[in-house]
Formats: C-alpha cells, structure tokens, sequence
C-alpha cells in the first residue's frame, strides 16, 4: 500500500523538512536585509559545543538538555559578538567571524576530546542530521492523521519545529511594523522611540529558536541555507517587503518538498540504486531555486 | 551671542520650558576624542535654525543626540520643557539621505507611512485617512506621482523629497533634518525649503545642519556655529560674520565658504 508506506516513512520527514524551512526562512528575510546573513550561519555551527556540553554534563543525549545548551550556546554567542562587535568597533560580519569559528572548533575540540564514539552525536550528524530517519512507525494509512492513539507516536521533532514555527511566526506578524522600520532606517526608527537594540536582539534571538530547534533533527547545513537562499530569491521576485517575505516561504515549501522527493527517488531515476542525504539535496534545491531567480527574476538588479 | 548663560536653575527651567527643543552639556564621544564637547542649544520655538560648521564638527552627532538615536556621554535634553522620550509625537526627525539602503523592497508610500508608527501603533489598521494623509504628504514635495514607485528608482532628490514627506507625516511640531540640500538638484532644493518655510510660517519649528555657507542668511533665522563645542549661537544677523565663521572654520574658512559680502548679509 502506497498510502501507509507515504505517510509512515515519507510524510513525517517531509512536513518536518517544511517546518525547518519556512521557520527558518522567515527571519531569514530580516536578517538578509539588515546585511547580517551571516548569523544563521553562525548560530548553527555555536549551537554544537552547547549541545557537547550538554552532553558531558547529563552523559545522554536527550532532546531537552541538548536545546538548553544549544540555547545557552547561541546566546553567549549572541553577547559575545555584539561585545565584539561594540568594544572592538568592527564591522558585524568580522566579528561573527571570529565567535563562530572559536565556538565551532571548540565544540569539534570537546567532541574530540570526550568519549562520544558510542552515541549519535558526531561532526556528520551536525553537518547532515537524520531527517529519513524520523518515520512515523504507529502510521497505518492516511487515517492515522485522525487517530488520536497513532498521532501520540509522530517524532517529537515535527512538534518541537511546530511549535518554534508558530512562536517565530507570532513575533513577525506582532513586531511587523518596527521591525520593517528599524530594518530599513534604524536612526529615524530610534527617532521614533522604537528600541532598536532590544528589536534587533529579539530576532536575532527568534533566529537562533530556529536554528537550534531544526539542528537535531537536519542538521545545520539545511539551517544555513534556509536562512539565506529562500529570503534572497524571493528578494529578486518583488521590490516590497511582504510579498517579498511570501515568496521566501513558498520557495522554502518548494525546497524542502523537491528536495526531499529527489534526494529519495531522483537516484532510482537515473538508475542508481540508493538514495541521498535529504538535507543535503533540499539545501541544494534551495540554491538551484535561487540561482534560477538571479538569471530570470523580474528584479534582480539594484533600483529595477 | 552666547545664549544662557544661566545663573539659576530656575531661569533656565523657564527658558527650556519655552523651547521646543533645549540641549544642555550635552558631550558624545567615538572612542577617545570627544566628537562635541559640552553643547548647550536652545533652540527658538517658531524659527528656522541652522547648525553650521567644518567637518567633523560634530553637526549631526549633535542632532542625533538630541533625539537620543545616539546615547550621549553626558547632558540633557528637553522638548517643550519636558524630557524627551515623553514628547516624541511632537518632534520630527529627517536623517541623513545616504544612512539608508535605497535597495530595501519598500515604495515610496509605504517609507510615508512609516511616519505614521506613532499613531497606528504595533498592529493598529491603516485606515483610509491614513492613507490620504500620506498622499498628501508626497503632493506638498511633488511627489504624489511617485506614490507606488520602488525607491531605489528615485533620483537623490526625489528620495531626500520622501523622507521631508515621511517626516511631515509624522505631523509635529518641530522638524530636525540632517543636510536635507546635500546631493540634491536646484529644483530640489528649492521645493524643500518651500515646504520648510511653509512649516515656519505655521508655527512650526525646524532645526537642520546645513552645508552652505552662502545660504544661510536666505533660508534660516537663527545660527548655531560648531566646532565641537558650540563657538556662537544666535539670529543670523548678529551671529553669522566674519569672525565667528573664522572662529568655527579656523584657516578652512577660505575654501569652504561664499562670498563674504553674502556672508556678512
């Protein structure tokens, strides 16, 4: 039956993959126009000595410890580039520079270091995740969906990436306005008495929710990509901010879907016979999407 | 002229409580050297005033402070004799045109909206009259055309023409523009200060740094010379000659100023 098969194997991974994606993009597009693209980047690779730590301390790898300490991670890493940033008097980008790389080789440093050889907590699972493997195993069909006793078995990640997506979604739709504002002239917005400091801290902290809440279950090299490339896409589709933001979700759907369906079937296609990593190939969809756009979207160049 | 110098709280409570806008000691400083020193400004309600001086001097830093985008190392500011943050309805900002990125997805409609924050608030609905007061906005620049136009495809005078229409949006009292003439066309220009002289007129107050020398006497009534800290500050007539520009500019003066029987106006 091809409905169980779908919806137990395919279906969790999928919407799981969409969450990752739009939750990810959204404040991608904020980030992208505040010229500070770079942070989704960086927060993904600071999460992994937090989750190290969390680790060496509980001696598990448990989901609630692991996003504490990711957590604690991104916000030290938060501080200490504002701090860089400020006390330093360079330009953002070279102070992300130096934290993420320090906070990345420390984790890699720790993960060496500690005996982790016998769990699943490696430098590939932070790179990749394991997106084929949250299957749905208590799915029977399509009508599991309305079975309350078989909804209890969906993988805790599609829950925890539903519930960051909704609180991400919740500060966009509240914040819209001084956000737009303070990303687009952040001294007539202080003018105004919008506290662009604390704003600009709040997504940057909605960023790292993001980021840390898909890192288990993708991996980081999906979370770097959904940050940048849908937002940027979209960008060449429109010159206002709301569609511009409504394009970036329809191409994160678009890659996550795409890229899901072709890392597992397009092999078999051309005649392989195993499949690819998904993280992998969404995050490839992604840049494909937007290096359609740059050839062929109807704003590409400055002031068209 | 050296206004105030006070010599009792009182008094000075009484000469900001008249003033629109009232800077006292106020000293920012970017990294070692202070960037202005010390800067009491009282500005007249009902004037147009000008902050003069070299590069460097300070012009829009002191702006800036005064509207708290920047915090200051030390000193005060008053609104109407009341603190700041309690009177940002009634005080307009303009920054400078080249702070911005003119590639941000936004038409110049919506950048006129975004002088209405104060009043739609995080979520409040913009309304038809919203929406007519925009328009509005952008016909007394000129610009009514121009309502669903990207910005990035305006001319420099036309987007310094927008932020003068976002600003007038915000309907206040006092009007702070940072260089509103600089890189824009005579047209331009002369539209601005139109609209500026009409807000005057009105009652309104408008402070803005401006570059040209050979202007001022034309387009402003008062006169803040600066050098880091404040080297006179008065009406143009009385403060705006040879020797306090010589004071303010020290030996740039020769190149960065008109004709000094204009001057001297």
């Amino acid at each position: 039956m091809m409905g169980t098969e779908f919806v137990a194997l395919s279906l969790p991974p999928i919407l799981i993959g969409v969450l990752v994606a739009v939750a990810c993009a959204l404040p991608g597009n904020f980030l992208l126009l505040r010229r500070q693209a770079l942070i989704g980047d960086a927060i993904s690779h600071v999460v992994l000595p937090g989750i190290v730590v969390a680790f060496l301390l509980t001696g598990m790898v448990a989901t609630g410890p692991m996003l504490l300490g990711a957590a604690a991670a991104a916000v030290l890493a938060v501080v200490a580039i504002e701090a860089v940033r400020r006390l330093g008097r360079i330009e953002a980008g070279a102070a992300m520079g130096v934290i993420f790389t320090a906070m990345f080789a420390g984790g890699v440093l720790l993960l060496e270091q500690s005996d982790t050889s016998n769990v699943h907590l490696d430098v590939e699972h932070a790179l990749y995740g394991n997106l084929e493997s949250l299957i749905w195993l208590d799915a029977t069909g399509w009508a599991s969906l309305l079975d309350p006793a078989a909804l209890a078995g969906l993988p805790v990640e599609l829950s925890r990436m539903a519930l960051a997506l909704i609180v991400i979604t919740m500060f966009l739709v509240i914040f819209w306005r001084p956000i737009a504002l303070s990303t687009f002239d952040e001294g007539f917005a202080r003018g105004l008495g919008i506290r662009t400091g604390p704003l600009g801290l709040a997504l940057v902290i909605m960023s790292a929710i993001a980021a840390v809440a898909a890192f288990d279950a993708v991996g980081s090299i999906i979370v770097i990509a959904m940050f940048i490339c849908p937002p940027a896409a979209a960008r060449m589709m429109t010159n206002r901010l709301g569609r511009q933001v409504a394009w970036s979700v329809l191409f994160a759907v678009l890659a996550a879907v795409s890229g899901y369906v072709l890392a597992g079937y397009g092999p078999l296609w051309i005649g392989a016979n195993a499949s690819v990593s998904a993280a992998g190939m969404i995050a490839t969809m992604s840049g494909i999407i937007l290096g359609i756009t740059a050839l062929f979207g109807p704003h590409r160049s400055s002031s068209s | 002229m050296n206004i105030a110098l006070v010599t009792s709280q009182d008094t000075d409570h009484a000469v900001r409580a008249a003033s629109p806008l009232a800077v006292r000691g106020m000293t920012v400083s970017y990294g070692q050297t202070p960037a202005i020193f010390s800067v009491d400004m009282t500005v007249r309600a009902g004037a147009m005033t000008a902050i003069v001086g070299p590069n460097g001097a300070g012009k829009s830093t002191l702006l800036k402070a005064a509207l708290g985008v920047i915090t200051p190392l030390a000193g005060s500011v008053t609104a109407f004799g009341e603190p700041m943050a309690d009177m940002r309805d009634r005080i307009a900002y303009v920054p400078q045109r080249a702070s911005v990125d003119w590639d941000f997805p936004v038409r110049v409609i919506d950048v006129v909206m975004m002088g209405m924050y104060r009043k739609l608030g995080l979520l409040g609905r913009v309304r038809g009259q919203h929406k007519t007061l925009a328009k509005n906005c952008l016909d007394r620049v000129g610009m009514a055309d121009f309502a669903h136009r990207q910005i990035g495809q305006l001319s420099g005078g036309q987007q310094q023409r927008v932020f003068l229409a976002r600003a007038l949006a915000q309907e206040a009292d006092v009007y702070v523009l940072d260089e509103p003439f600089a890189g824009v066309d005579a047209a331009t220009e002369k539209a601005i200060i139109a609209v500026l002289k009409g807000l005057r007129d009105a009652g309104k107050t408008v402070l803005a740094v401006h570059h040209d020398l050979a202007t001022v006497p034309d387009y402003f009534d008062d006169v803040l010379l600066l050098n880091t800290q404040v080297v006179a500050f008065g009406a143009v007539s009385e403060t705006f000659t040879e020797d306090n520009l010589q004071a303010a500019y020290g030996g740039r003066l020769t190149t960065a100023r008109a004709d000094p029987e204009s001057v001297a106006g």
